[in-house]
């Protein structure tokens, strides 16, 4: 495989006709590719490892004119989003990335981004909060913004991060609201793998330019985010939720348009992988997602009905199809590489609430695997599956591997 | 001050109806700033009085685009603005942060130094009325030596002197740095012209009497405002690039005494109070005079 030919053989991968090159390249510049082709016209960013690379790539393209954008590289994370909030507010369409504690400053802006309903686009790098100091995958980061009125994207690959930021901007702009794509620190960010790069009009007669119905305009002046009093903030949350749960139908049909159009398809809010007569299922976001289907193909060669559920958006949450895919199975695993302390894994909690309501629910098992970046490999997974196998009743909290616990399998 | 005649533009942006306080420096600065910079300005305002001032969602008193924004980002918030802009093809319309002293000399101070550093083209001004007026009267760094307020009550007033601000955004040498005041609405209009007129970071100071903050009465704002002038206590000037000073008005060495007596937030001070602040104020003006000095000597050079 070779930087920009697509080789016999590759085709059933990378679409020759809907392709321009095929890079091998890192999760992190596959996202600052996509921003290119998004035709994104401001740019801001800080610098936190591992999300550097996105935007080093990005200035190198924005100084050789690859792209036409203004990039302003600001003092902190807080004032990347508010910049972005600011260029967005004039209808320039706008990007940041930044990563764990950088996304932690930002707090404040997330909320503000999403109540001022500015389809900011956002590539956040899963890594790990301190203290102590920790630079590698971890989810904890973007789930702790869970309320913020963010949408919320897991990406499982390199190419699934390119297809995704820009998805994400088709979706943005239609719902009004920001947009997160999240990608695991170093298995995604820092490792190569060949992505195809789309060609330019495709993605043009995809992403069309942004065109908001308000905007700052000396034409029409107005006054964005006043105080609302309490007569009427309430309905603009409302408004919130409505635009939050039109994404539910939003990101599988912009998916299917994707595919209609660059020919490549990762799935909608979920990727189902052999779950229909699947009596035990796994579900999983992000990078675990690829390590897991190895093992579920192992499972199976066995003659053991094990189904992969893969969780492509966390918010909004896609109850109904959680209710769908889950529910047919006798029980299920949840894998979460994040923890809310006190409680337990976040997917898991998440899931267990969505399958409450169901006539005959499944067992359910939490497992939290992987924090800080430690591997997760098939064997972890396998002891995933064998203990859940051999449950008798739901577990809230499994700790996988842990290194001095008694308890631990 | 210059004999010329000045004529202050007859346009209105800024409507009736706002909700300010009778007698806010705040609220007059605004129509001054409207009239110099007109139609073709956009306001970024952070938290801060003007952020109510401007009349709850959906009214604005402003006939120009208002973008309400988080306490800390007027500055960096101004900057996106004119960035998606000039994406856009417009590189004409002024775009103007409107913050008080909380969101200039305290939480937006980083902000604003990246944005200066940078040398932004907006113009930044800091309506100065020396303290947390918005959430009730409470110090910030910019609030002066021996001042009430509710967070320095009388027994322990204000125990560190006034945060001067100007010399920060100096060190960042950016094109225009100026102070104004509502007393001299000729001088002020002038100079927001001027800074309309200019590529890249412009900050203006204004001093802006609180009536409700100061304990002062609303007739007397404009009046207090020319006495900080003539006191010496805040000088009006400008400076170009950093170094080229300019003194705005000769001041009529009014004691500072004039300017503390008509507010209540100083009533506490003793006589030896009063006159370590005559001296303060004497000594800055002193080092201001050096400064112009200098500013010479570079630019004869």
């Amino acid at each position: 495989m070779e930087n920009g030919v697509i080789t016999a053989g590759l085709e059933k991968y990378f679409n020759p006709e809907t392709t321009e090159e095929v890079k091998v390249t890192e999760g992190t510049h596959a996202a600052s590719y996509a921003v290119g082709l998004a035709r994104v016209k401001v740019i801001s960013a800080y610098p936190i490892t591992p999300q550097t690379s996105i935007v080093e790539k990005l200035s190198e393209m924005c100084a050789s004119g690859e792209i036409d954008a203004e990039f302003i590289k600001v003092e902190s994370e807080h004032s990347a989003m508010a910049c972005v909030i600011g260029s967005e507010s004039t209808g320039a369409r706008s990007f940041t990335a930044t990563s764990s504690q950088g996304l932690a400053l930002m707090h404040e802006e997330l909320h503000w981004a999403a109540g001022a309903r500015l389809p900011v686009v956002m590539v956040n790098v899963n890594r790990a909060l301190g203290a102590p100091w920790n630079i590698w995958a971890d989810q904890s980061d973007s789930l702790a913004q869970r309320d913020t009125g963010w949408v919320q994207l897991y990406a499982e690959s390199n190419q699934e991060v390119l297809d995704m930021v820009l998805q994400a901007y088709r979706l943005a702009e239609e719902i009004m609201l920001p947009v997160m794509v999240n990608m695991d620190a170093f298995f995604l960010s820092h490792t190569t793998e060949p992505v195809a790069i789309p060609k330019q009009h495709l993605v043009d007669q995809f992403l069309p330019g942004y065109n908001p119905k308000f905007k700052m305009d000396i034409k029409d002046p107005r006054a964005f985010g006043g105080l609302a009093t309490p007569d009427r903030y309430m309905e603009l949350r409302y408004n919130i939720q409505k635009s939050m749960e039109g994404a539910l139908d939003l990101i599988p049909k912009i998916a299917d348009e994707y595919d209609a159009i660059i020919k490549r398809h990762h799935g909608g809010l979920v990727e189902e992988y052999l779950t229909e007569d699947a009596e035990y299922l796994l579900v999983t976001s992000g990078t675990i997602t690829g390590t897991s289907r190895i093992v579920v193909d192992a499972f199976r060669n066995k003659g053991i009905k094990v189904g992969l559920l893969k969780m492509r958006v966390f918010r909004p949450f896609p109850v109904k199809v959680v209710q769908e895919s889950a529910g047919r199975a006798k029980k299920i695993a949840v894998i979460d590489r994040n923890i809310s302390f006190g409680q337990s894994g976040i997917f898991f909690n998440e899931l267990k609430s969505a399958l409450y309501n169901l006539e005959t629910r499944p067992l359910i098992n939490g497992y939290v695997a992987g924090l800080g970046g430690r591997d997760v490999t098939p064997s972890t997974i396998e002891k995933v599956i064998n203990h859940l196998i051999a449950a008798e009743k739901g577990e809230d909290l499994i700790w996988m591997e842990l290194n001095y616990e008694s308890d631990e399998i | 001050m210059s004999q010329m005649k000045f004529e202050i533009p007859k346009i209105e942006l800024m409507k009736s109806g706002h909700v300010a306080c009778p007698g806010c420096g705040a609220s007059m600065a605004m129509r001054y700033a409207l009239k110099a910079l007109g139609q073709n300005t956009m306001i970024v305002i952070p938290a801060c009085c003007w952020a109510i001032i401007d009349g709850p969602s959906p009214c604005s008193v402003n006939g120009v685009p208002v973008f309400h924004t988080a306490f800390e980002t007027a500055a960096i918030t101004a900057t996106g603005i004119k960035a998606g802009l000039s994406r856009q093809g417009d590189n004409d319309t002024t775009v103007m942060a409107w913050a008080g002293d909380g969101g200039t000399f305290d939480i937006g101070l980083q902000a604003l130094s990246g944005a200066a550093e940078r040398n932004e083209d907006i113009i930044y001004v800091c309506y100065d009325n020396e303290a947390y007026m918005n959430t009730g009267i409470q110090r910030s760094s910019a609030t002066p030596w021996g001042a009430w307020t509710t967070t320095t009550p009388t027994k322990t007033p204000k125990s560190r002197p006034k945060k001067n601000i100007i010399d920060i955004l100096l060190a960042h040498h950016i094109p225009y740095v100026a102070t104004a005041s509502v007393a001299y609405p000729d001088d002020f209009i002038r100079k927001m012209k001027k800074a309309k007129s200019i590529r890249g970071m412009k900050f203006i100071q204004i001093l802006s009497p609180c009536p409700p903050g100061w304990k002062s009465a609303p007739e007397q704002s404009v009046h207090i405002s020319r006495l900080a002038v003539n006191s010496k206590v805040f000088p009006l000037y400008e400076v170009e690039d950093g170094y080229r000073y300019k003194i705005s008005l000769n001041h009529k060495n009014i004691p500072v005494e004039e300017y503390l007596k008509h507010q209540g937030r100083f009533k506490h001070l003793s006589k030896e109070q009063i006159k370590q602040i005559q001296v303060d104020t004497d000594t800055k003006w002193e080092v201001l005079m050096k400064k112009v000095e200098m500013g010479e000597l570079f630019s004869e050079n």
